[in-house]
Formats: structure tokens, sequence, C-alpha cells
């Protein structure tokens, strides 16, 4: 197997691992979303849920690690199916994005954690 | 010919939500990283949250959210459980449909 096909291989890998993570994140994310809002959503009451709470902290960092390895993942087959990019500079923007998913989401997590 | 309309339609629709969820994500992180300002910022970005067009674009991001939590456990169905093509197909449907009526009915928009 040559380096392209073995990245390929651990791509779909890391794909369809995180997707599964993903799928029961966003089930309690969405059922989260729907309580939240019929309770009258306020940043009292967001960060009185997550504030101190070492669960939400640990939920949220497994979605945000999930999501950013999931995400730019599909965003670099789209790159690469529909705007034909191939080669490095797909790698280091897939890596880019991860990074920036990555530093954003943990600084939102810490925002409303703290 | 129809169910590889279906499917291929199905496959469009998962890659577009997709890639619109991810368009908005750096987004939502930025609005819940107001936090680290001060709750009052926070509620700043959720007192403008309440305007009925940013409303109607939450719904469609909730609804997209279902929309492509379904058809990835269709790919992850199709691609790990021995099921039959329609059942698969069916189970999908079922599942993102009951997801977004439930949601349209639970947020009452």
């Amino acid at each position: 197997m040559n380096a392209a096909a073995r990245l390929g291989a651990w791509l779909w890998a890391l794909q369809r691992g995180s997707a599964a993570v993903l799928a029961a994140c966003v089930l309690v994310h969405l059922v989260t979303i729907v309580l939240a809002t019929r309770a009258g959503l306020s940043a009292e009451a967001i960060l009185s849920r997550t504030q101190g709470s070492v669960g939400w902290f640990g939920f949220y960092v497994v979605f945000v690690v999930a999501l950013a390895v999931h995400a730019p993942i599909g965003l670099r087959a789209i790159a690469a199916e529909w705007l034909g990019w191939r080669g490095r500079a797909l790698d280091l923007l897939t890596a880019l994005a991860t990074l920036a998913l990555l530093a954003g989401g943990l600084r939102a997590i810490w925002g409303v954690f703290r | 010919m129809k169910r590889l309309h279906a499917a291929s339609a199905a496959a469009l629709a998962h890659r577009l939500s997709g890639l619109a969820l991810a368009l908005f994500v750096p987004f939502h992180f930025w609005a819940l990283g107001q936090a680290l300002t001060g709750p009052q910022a926070l509620q700043s970005f959720l007192d403008w949250t309440r305007h009925p067009l940013v409303k109607a674009g939450e719904w469609g991001l909730v609804v997209l959210l279902a929309l492509h939590l379904a058809l990835g456990l269709r790919v992850l169905a199709l691609e790990f459980l021995p099921w039959h093509e329609r059942q698969k197909s069916m189970a999908a449907g079922a599942c993102g449909i009951a997801l977004v009526a439930g949601l349209a009915f639970a947020l009452q928009l």
C-alpha cells in the first residue's frame, strides 16, 4: 500500500469512528437544544448548567474533538471531488482546519465552563 | 434507477448539510466564546438571536443537524450492518422525518 492509499484508509477510519461518536453527541445536543429552548434561552440559564460542571465539560470536549476530526475530513473530500484540490496543500489545509476547530471549540467550552 | 436516484439525492443532501454545518460551527464557537468576556456579552448575543430571521436560521440549522445525523446513520448502516438496501433507506428516512417533525414541534416554530 502506498502512502496516499494508507492516508486514505486512515482518513476513512477516522471519519467513520468520529461519526459514531458524533451520532451520540448530536442526539444529546439536540435534546439539550429542545429542552433549553423550551425553558427560555438566556446566558444565565446556559451558564448555570455548564459552569463548573465536570460532566458537561467532558461531554463537550469529546464532542469538539470528534467534530474537529470529522468536519475537516468531510471538507477535504468535497474540496478534492468538487474543486479538484490535491496534494500537500490539501493535507495542510485539513490539518489547519482541525487545529482551528479544536482551538475555537475548546475556547468556547472554557468560556461556558470556568 | 429510482433507487439509485434516491441514493444520490441522499448522498448530496448529506454532503450539503455537512458543508453548511461546517461553515456554521466556527460562528457558533465564537458566539459561545463571548462568555469569556462575561455573561452580559453572551446575553447580548442571545438577545440578537430573538430576531425572527435569526430564529428561522436557527430552525434551519437544527433541521440540517438532524438531517445530517439521519443520513450519516444511513451511511454507517450501509457500510457496517448487513441490512437490505431498501430497509436501510426506509430506516434512515424514518429517523430523519421523525427527528425533523419532532424538533419542529418541540421548538414550536
